[in-house]
């Protein structure tokens, strides 16, 4: 257990919109509404997820992989050669823009891991283990590769630049998806390094997310008591891994997990009926520790559906609306109403409920 | 007789132009400083602890106690205490003994620990506005939870909870025995555990029947002399402690001599009238961590497996693999006792020399149970020189989940640190069994004292908690990034998993 990390720190603004219908809609109305939003961010890091982008190989994981260096890529994919079947590899499709005058090598994958298990390494993990496995080492382990995303018929384009200018370079107009999350950073403290920005992701999950947690600490020293490395020293990354112990690990829903990050007072749990009391209480003494203390707003999307929370006393901003199948949310109405001017329903979700959508028929 | 070559300590003196004789020092002294000399106080200074008793006592500011000015030649080798002790040994051929805990010099990490507070980044949350959680439960919390919905949809345990001690403040008192304390002591430290809604703990001297009624607020502990211990007295509190060392006297025993084990004290300990109470150094069905393993479930069973056991250790170098055996061998708690705790007795030389301060014994229990997976198995109670609101803070985001006090708690009840509770003399009548001393401690009026002391800590520790920008006590807890050391070695700092200041 390190302690000698130094952490980022970073103040932001976000959009989600998921259709439930599952209707498929291009990268540039993500674009369009984060844009509104500019000035809550400096043009150091900026990005997009997108669920529903690679149909043709939905079976398959995308590794969205950056690389400093060359070397960094011959390394990365010796190992996924030796662990994997790789049906696909290619440069990821980028655009020149001017402002954007150094980026990293990023280059995606559809693999599976390699079903004859004794070959390959940890050989008793499921593919979904395995693969969160090879995200760590990849990260932890391959000096100068960054995994962006890992999960299936989703993706993430993030790097250092404005949304726009991100959006651009990724031609993220070129894509279809039925869920989008998207967002722009204010960091006070981090030199822009492209993997730094959000949406942070493991398997098919992904976050973005305004604010500190103050718990940071705590949350840490939780997570890796699971064999969690937090190598990015990110409060993103710590959402995302506790998501991950509890939703897939833990077999909790998306909702009690909620329950956990952003807990009722004690004083509103011991007004509850009896077995509510019980089960809330257990839940706070058991997962004290995943408590996420401090400001903040976050979008978690995954391949069903779209999350949006606030901390149990909502220091950072989060609006929602709806339009017929779809559901907004984003840190300002203004950025809502940029991509969608009539709202059938517009509100301010109340200090730690969460908004949980799910698509229609969730495959 | 020969006159004592030691040097005493203080000078008591009375100034004879203020002083009415109105004998009220001869009265309050526990010590028998005073005595009436036919038109005058007399003083016998040798006995003065600079307990302070006759000073506040006195109707006319007449008493001064100095520190003795006739001290031996300075000499940074060879202090007053070696000198003194050696004295006093070579007239006694004795073990010196002290009360309270060690007053060395040692550096007290406490010190070199400094807390964080939010600017701009993050908001700090004023506890004055916005709700301020404290609320600490101690015991074995599983890995996981499962649950079932309930036709409403709500969650519905599925999971059995093992049991836990709900505390409103991550505050305990430390256990202090009747014996060691007076009655009314014990009554005092009840009363606050009930009104503040946490719990005392009964020491090894048993449950005297006038704690009974605070039952819901007591832990019963079980110590190798097994005083008190019966089936009904192991399911009378809400939790049963084992232990086995204390961290003044880590590896020793005790030994209440007969002449202080009076009819009640007797009873309490279900001892004969007079006997000397004896609680030899080790456990004698513990020699290895098998056996402990073994009492503990005993206790369980006692128990049915409805109150959390805790085992109290002395915080000693191996404090850490000694830690995760106890958690190993099935404890909810592991209460570690520091080697600056208080005690009503111990050799000098043990209490002084002995064992490792609290802050690194914390540090090092969290790390192992958590690089060993089992941290939310057992709850960490820290104790051994707790001496504000700051230190409790401290010890929390090192890892602890709650704070025992023992020495803060006397001292709202008049003690002065003066470290002579083992002479069974305390003129505050807290650590004597003699009735005309006990009777001065009103429970009722020292109880509000002691519940104001621990409302105060608690609003501090809000205030440090909102400056912190959280408002659960559980996002404290282990959160060691919200401390920074000054003036500490990088390898302490490696051990506290702290980083220096600037970083
Ligand atoms: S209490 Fe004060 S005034 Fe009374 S006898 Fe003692 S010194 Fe004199
Ligand atoms: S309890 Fe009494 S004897 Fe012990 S240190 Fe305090 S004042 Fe002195």
């Amino acid at each position: 257990m390190n302690h000698n990390f130094q952490k980022d720190i970073s103040g932001c603004g976000l959009v989600g919109i998921i259709n439930r219908d599952g209707k498929r809609i291009s990268g540039s109305f993500a674009c369009n509404s984060l844009c509104l939003m500019n000035d809550r961010g400096n043009g150091l890091g900026a990005g997009y997820a997108a669920y529903g982008i690679y149909p043709e190989y939905k079976d398959l994981y995308a590794f969205h992989i950056m690389y400093d260096e060359l070397g960094a890529k011959t390394d990365t994919e010796e190992y996924l050669k030796k662990n994997y079947h790789i049906e696909k590899k290619e440069p990821m499709p980028t655009a020149s823009v001017p402002t954007i005058k150094i980026h990293p090598i990023i280059w995606r994958y559809f693999i599976k891991p390699l079903p004859e298990k004794a070959e390959r390494e940890l050989a008793n993990l499921g593919d979904d283990d395995f693969v969160v496995h090879t995200v760590m080492k990849i990260n932890s382990e391959i000096d100068g590769a960054y995994v962006f995303s890992s999960g299936k018929n989703m993706g993430a384009f993030k790097g250092v630049g404005m949304p726009i200018e991100i959006a651009r370079f990724f031609r993220l107009e070129e894509y279809e998806g039925y869920i989008w999350t998207a967002h722009t950073r204010f960091p006070t403290n981090t030199p822009g390094w492209w993997g730094g920005a959000h949406p942070f992701t493991l398997l098919d999950w992904s976050i973005v997310h305004n604010g500190e947690i103050s718990s940071y600490g705590i949350n840490k020293r939780y997570l890796e008591m699971y064999g969690y490395k937090l190598t990015l020293l990110t409060d993103t990354e710590v959402v995302a891994y506790l998501f991950d112990l509890m939703v897939r690990k833990h077999g909790l829903d998306t909702a009690t997990a909620c329950t956990v990050l952003a807990a009722p007072f004690w004083k509103r749990i011991d007004d509850m009926p009896e077995d509510e009391k019980e089960a809330m209480t257990a839940l706070r003494m058991v997962y004290g520790s995943a408590l996420m203390n401090g400001p903040f707003s976050i979008l978690f999307g995954h391949s069903k559906g779209l999350v949006g929370f606030n901390d149990r006393i909502k220091l950072r901003p989060l609006m929602a609306a709806t339009k017929g199948k779809t559901v907004y949310m984003a840190s300002e109405e203004s950025a809502i109403r940029e991509i969608c001017p009539s709202p059938e329903k517009v509100w301010a979700p109340r200090a730690g409920e969460p908004v949980i959508v799910e698509l229609e028929d969730s495959r | 007789m020969f006159k004592s070559l030691a040097v005493p300590e203080f000078l008591a003196k009375i100034d004879p132009v203020k002083c009415i004789r109105c004998k009220r020092c001869i009265q309050n002294c526990g010590w028998s400083v005073y005595s009436w000399g036919g038109d005058k106080v007399l003083i016998d200074t040798f006995k003065c602890v600079k307990c302070l008793r006759c000073y506040h006592y006195c109707p006319e500011e007449a008493i001064t106690i100095e520190d003795n000015p006739v001290i031996y030649r300075n000499n940074a080798n060879w202090g007053y205490n070696h000198i003194r002790n050696i004295k006093r040994q070579a007239e006694t051929g004795g073990i010196p003994l002290t009360g309270m805990g060690s007053d060395l010099p040692y550096p007290i990490l406490f010190d070199h620990l400094l807390i964080d507070a939010c600017q701009v980044t993050n908001p700090s949350i004023d506890p004055l506005r916005e709700p301020m959680e404290l609320r600490t439960y101690l015991g074995k919390k599983p890995a996981r939870l499962e649950f079932d919905k309930g036709p409403d949809g709500k969650l519905r345990l599925k999971t059995k909870m093992p049991p836990q001690i709900k505390l409103e403040m991550p505050f305990i008192f430390a256990p202090m025995s009747y014996g060691s304390i007076s009655l009314n002591a014990q009554k005092t430290i009840a009363m606050a555990a009930k009104e503040l809604g946490i719990v005392m703990n009964t020491g090894e001297g048993g449950l005297h029947e006038e704690i009974y009624p605070y039952r819901s607020n007591v832990i019963v502990q079980v110590a190798s002399g097994r005083f008190g211990v019966n089936p009904d007295y192991l399911n009378a509190g809400v939790a049963v402690e084992i232990k086995i060392g204390q961290g003044a006297k880590p590896g020793i025993g005790g030994h209440l001599p007969g002449e202080k084990i009076p009819l009640d004290i007797a009873k309490t300990r279900m001892i004969p009238v007079g006997t000397d109470a004896l609680s030899p150094a080790p456990q004698h069905d513990i020699y290895s961590i098998e056996d402990l393993r073994q009492l503990i479930y005993a206790l369980k069973e006692a128990t049915n497996y409805t109150k959390p056991v805790s085992v109290k250790i002395a915080a000693v170098h191996n404090v850490a693999a000694i830690a995760s055996g106890i958690v190993r061998a099935g404890a909810d708690i592991v209460y570690i006792d520091g080697f600056r705790g208080g005690t009503g007795a111990a050799p000098v030389i043990i209490r002084d020399h002995l064992g490792i301060p609290i802050e690194h014994a914390i540090a090092a229990v969290d790390d192992r149970l958590r690089q060993e997976g089992i941290r939310n198995e057992a709850s960490i109670i820290a104790a051994g020189g707790i001496r504000s609101s700051a230190d409790a803070a401290k010890a929390i985001a090192l890892g602890a989940d709650a704070v025992a006090l023992g020495t803060s708690a006397l001292i709202t009840m008049g003690c002065t640190v003066c470290g002579k509770c083992y002479t069974g003399n305390c003129s505050w009548g807290i650590t004597t069994q003699r009735p005309e001393l006990t009777v001065r401690l009103d429970p009722e009026v020292y109880a509000e004292r002691l519940i104001n002391l621990i409302h105060a800590w608690s609003h501090e520790l809000k205030e440090i908690l909102g400056a912190l920008g959280v408002n659960a006590i559980e996002s404290l807890r282990g959160s060691r990034e919200r401390l920074r050391g000054v003036g500490l070695d990088s390898q302490t700092l490696d051990i506290l998993g702290v980083k220096p200041a600037g970083r």
